[in-house]
Formats: C-alpha cells, structure tokens, sequence
C-alpha cells in the first residue's frame, strides 16, 4: 500500500530566542494541519523525536489532549527519519490509515556534547578527546580525497552552493550567501574542514500528515507518495563515527545498503531521481553521500561540482533549501527538513529556489551517529 | 621511565599494558572467526560469538587517517590539562596494525602539519592528566622519526 503525505509544516530553522523547542515542535504540526486542511482531531496517531528539548510527545498538551497514540522517536540524527519511518509503517499495517511524523529540537550553540558512555564506549574515550564527531567526518573525507583524489576545491564548492541555497529559502538559518574566498578561508576547524564547511547545532521544528494512498485523494489534490523508507545501521567494517579500532576490511556504508534496499523496494535507479537531499553535516560528507546513494561514482564528485550539476538548475540538484550547512541541526527535526523540501519541489511549491521542469521523483539521505542511515524515495 | 609508578595509574585499565617498558594496546581475538578489535571485549562485533581472547596489540603501525583537532573539546566529557589560553591543536588518527585493526588514537607530534597519511607510528604511554592527586597516563601514537 502507498503512504502519502498530504500536510508540510516548518518552523524557522536556526535560533529563535524566547521560542521553546516545544513550542517550535507545535507550531510545525500546527502549520502541517492547515496545509492538510484538517484538525488535530483527525489525527490516530503521531511519532515524534526531540534529542535536546523535552519529550516530543509533551506536544499533546500543546496540540490537544486528544487521546491520540502517541509514540516518542529518539534515533540519534536519524530521529526524524526514524518518525517518518514509523508513520510509514503504522499506516502501511493497515492499523492507522492517517497521522504525523513531527520533530524539533533546541540545542545550545558550540558543537554537539557528547556521552561517551552512553554511546558503550569507554569514558577515558571521552577524557582523551575523542568524543568528537567534526573528528570522525574529517577524519573520514581524509581518506576519502587520498583515496579519489578530490581536493579543498570540492569542499569548498559545496558550501559556497548550499549558502547560496539558504539565500533563497526563507525558513532557512544562514540566508546569506558566502564567496569562494570566505569559506577557502574561514577558521581550520578539523582539518581539512574549515568553519563554514560545517553545519551546527541549531533549532527548529517540522512536521508532515501521512495517510493512506486511497484516503490522500480524497484530501489533496497535491499528494506526494513514499515509495521507499529504509533505514539501516552500520554493519561491522563500514567507517562510523565514534568507531575505537575499525576492521582492516571495508564494509559497505549503513548508506550504501539503506539505499540500494530503497531503490531495489520503489523498482527505480538513481538515474530516475531529479532532485536529492543528502545529509551535509560538513561539506565532506555530501560529496561522499553523492557516491554512497549511487549517483556518482568515487570520484567524480569534484567534475560535478565544477560543472553545476548539483545547483538547482543542474543535472541532479542537491540540497535545495540549504541543506544541514544553512538550515543548522535540530536534531529531531533534521531528516524531517529534508522530506519538507523534496515534498515541495515535487509540489511545485518551492518558490525561488523551484527546481525547473516538473521533478517527479526525488530522494531523502539522513545520516548520523552512531552509524545509521535513513533512506526515502518520493514521487507525485 | 620518568613517573614513578607507585603515583601513577592509567586513564583506564584494561587498555594498554601498565608498567610496561615495551607497551602494547589490549586487544582482543575471536576465537571464532579471527577478527581482532580495540578496546578487549568480551564478544565479537562481526560474528556474535562469545569466545575472545585478550592479545597485546603491535606496537607499530602506518597512519591511515588523521585529523587536527582545532577547537578545545567541551568539558564534560574532555579532561585534557589545556586552558583556552594555552589549547593548541592536537592529532587525532587510526593506525593501521598490520593483520590486525586500525585504532584510533591521539597522535604526540612536535608538529602536527607533518601528519601524512601512510607515515610509520609507535605507541608511546606518557603522562596526559594529573587526577585524585595521581598522574594519570594514556596511550598515544608518536611519528617513528621522533621517537
């Protein structure tokens, strides 16, 4: 059975001050009803994430103490992803045929604290000065551009396209587009990832209707379905963040399976997506994502950069609304922005920042700690 | 060796060989399917077995991967002796031991912009923090050529 999504709320990413996660949380759902035009009552359920802002499911006292079953999703980065997921699968059941997947999150500035422990690793982990994750993705891109021999060009052509992005979207947080220059020669943070290669944590909410296909008709006239939710986590061997002793043979990436699982599930290849999100925590990691989902091969990441392929009015435009590098990380709300945005673009709703001729079908990448990648392929 | 071991202990035990003129990281074997990890555990990550055993690591290996750490890490959970005064860059890398793993590491070098990936390092136990009034020691991995 297809699952569609017939509602699309955000709340501003970035920082708004006096704003609680929660309320950002409500004001998403609440923008979400009004774009399904329907209430909260007609909601049978909702999952929702928040890593740094309360329980998400204090939502109800917000939304509406309707009684609703209401599950929290706490999965990491992937914690949007993993609502979305689990709506898709509540709706696919046959038990719910309409609800929501919502997240948000309000994190303190400066990078992500870490618990070393409650991740199995070892306290003194933590101690030594390894708890870092800008360590695990430059650490990562480093092998990766001496292996493929991409070069600070393609980390830094990145960043200059997703600002330029976030300059056309206004719920965006960084709405200021930055010169080549400016990022070639922003603060080393990690190298070879200088300051405005990275994402930071951040705020905001988002939120999404789901419904059964045949129901979704009868709401919308502009449904968009999921024709693919996979979410995978790492297998022994693949490269993850927060790995102490990594084994001598490599193992395909939680993306790589995540997505071949989803494109073998829609029937369709990467040659058939028009518009991509990929999770851009830093620069590094989208151009790696570009070959980890399939749709380029190790490498030639830098040719596309240079040729614009992943610009709006490229070839395969990725990162449309900014990605993570403009729009920051709220955690529970992230991997949701991302299926926001490709909904739009299918919708033809994405205002300046509009891909060109009509996309059909589009794609969602979320990746984070510990290791697991989430997965989604849309059409219309 | 210039602490005296009585005032001394190490970040955590089980991780390395302690006193040790020779030291070695603590690994552990599958006894089942070979794969060797870091930090020793009581189980294999790759097959599900319970059958390991704890081996002595090699000492020396190749850098893999690096990074430089160019902020002062947040307290909790970072312990390191450094002030946002005195904080300077410190290397973070694997090192790839031959036939066995790749353990991440912090890296002592006099000079962090000669990290290459491919260069020859050894596992070096030295003072890091002082805790509890002891000086607590840590492994690290230091370039051949500065040992």
């Amino acid at each position: 059975m297809d699952v569609a999504i017939i509602g699309l709320g955000i709340h501003p990413f970035g920082r708004t001050d006096g704003v609680t996660g929660l309320e950002q949380g409500a004001y998403a759902a609440r923008k979400a009803l009004e774009d399904a035009g329907l209430d909260w009552s007609d909601m049978q359920f909702a999952y929702g994430g928040s890593a740094a802002a309360g329980n998400a499911d204090a939502l109800v006292s917000k939304l509406g103490l309707t009684g609703l079953q209401f599950i929290n999703v706490a999965n990491g980065c992937a914690t949007g992803g993993s609502a979305l997921q689990s709506a898709y699968m509540a709706i696919q059941s046959g038990m719910f045929d309409i609800g929501m997947a919502v997240g948000f999150d309000k994190h303190p500035r400066g990078a992500f604290t870490v618990n070393p422990e409650a991740s199995g690793l070892g306290k003194w982990y933590g101690d030594i000065g390894m708890a870092l994750t800008p360590q695990f993705f430059s650490m990562k891109i480093q092998r990766y551009m001496h292996d493929f021999g991409v070069t600070n060009d393609a980390l830094v052509r990145v960043a200059v396209k997703n600002y330029q992005n976030g300059e056309l979207n206004p719920n965006a947080w960084r709405k200021k587009a930055f010169t080549y220059e400016e990022v070639a020669t922003s603060d080393m943070v990690c190298d070879p990832l200088r300051k405005y290669m990275f994402c930071s944590p951040a705020e905001g909410g988002c939120a999404m209707i789901l419904c059964s296909a045949e129901k979704a008709r009868q709401i919308t006239r502009k449904p968009v379905f999921l024709k693919a939710v996979s979410v995978k986590t790492r297998n022994f061997g693949s490269f993850e963040v927060f790995t102490q002793a990594q084994a001598l043979n490599r193992a395909d990436s939680p993306t790589v399976r995540a997505s071949k699982a989803a494109f073998e599930f829609a029937g369709i290849g990467p040659e058939d997506i028009k518009v991509a999100q990929l999770q851009d925590t830093e620069s590094g990691a989208e151009i790696m994502h570009m070959s980890e989902n399939g749709f380029c091969k190790d490498g030639e990441q830098e040719k596309w950069l240079r040729e614009g392929h992943t610009e709006i009015n490229g070839k395969l435009p990725v990162n449309t609304d900014g990605g993570c590098l403009a729009n920051g990380e709220p955690i529970g709300a992230s991997g949701l922005r991302q299926v926001h945005e490709i909904a739009l673009q299918l919708r033809g709703d994405a205002g300046k920042r509009q891909v060109p001729n009509n996309p059909k079908t589009g794609y969602t990448h979320v990746y984070g700690a510990p290791g697991l990648s989430g997965v989604t392929i849309l059409s219309r | 060796m210039a602490t005296s071991v009585a005032n001394t202990e190490p970040i955590a035990p089980g991780l390395f060989t302690w006193p040790s003129n020779d030291p070695r990281l603590l690994g552990s074997k599958c006894q089942n399917c070979g794969v060797v990890i870091f930090p020793a555990q009581n189980s294999c990550p790759a097959c599900s077995s319970t059958d390991t055993k704890t081996i002595e690591l090699e000492r020396r290996g190749k850098l893999w991967t690096f990074t430089i750490q160019g902020f002062l890490p947040n307290r909790p959970p970072y312990e390191g002796p450094e002030t946002p005064e005195t904080f300077k860059p410190f290397g973070v890398g694997y090192i790839e031991l031959a036939d066995q793993t790749r353990v991440q590491t912090r890296i002592k070098t006099n000079d962090v912009s000669k990290l290459k990936i491919g260069m020859e390092m050894e596992l070096v136990v030295e003072n890091y923090i002082k805790r509890n009034g002891k000086d607590v020691v840590a492994f690290f991995f230091k370039p051949v050529d500065e040992l």
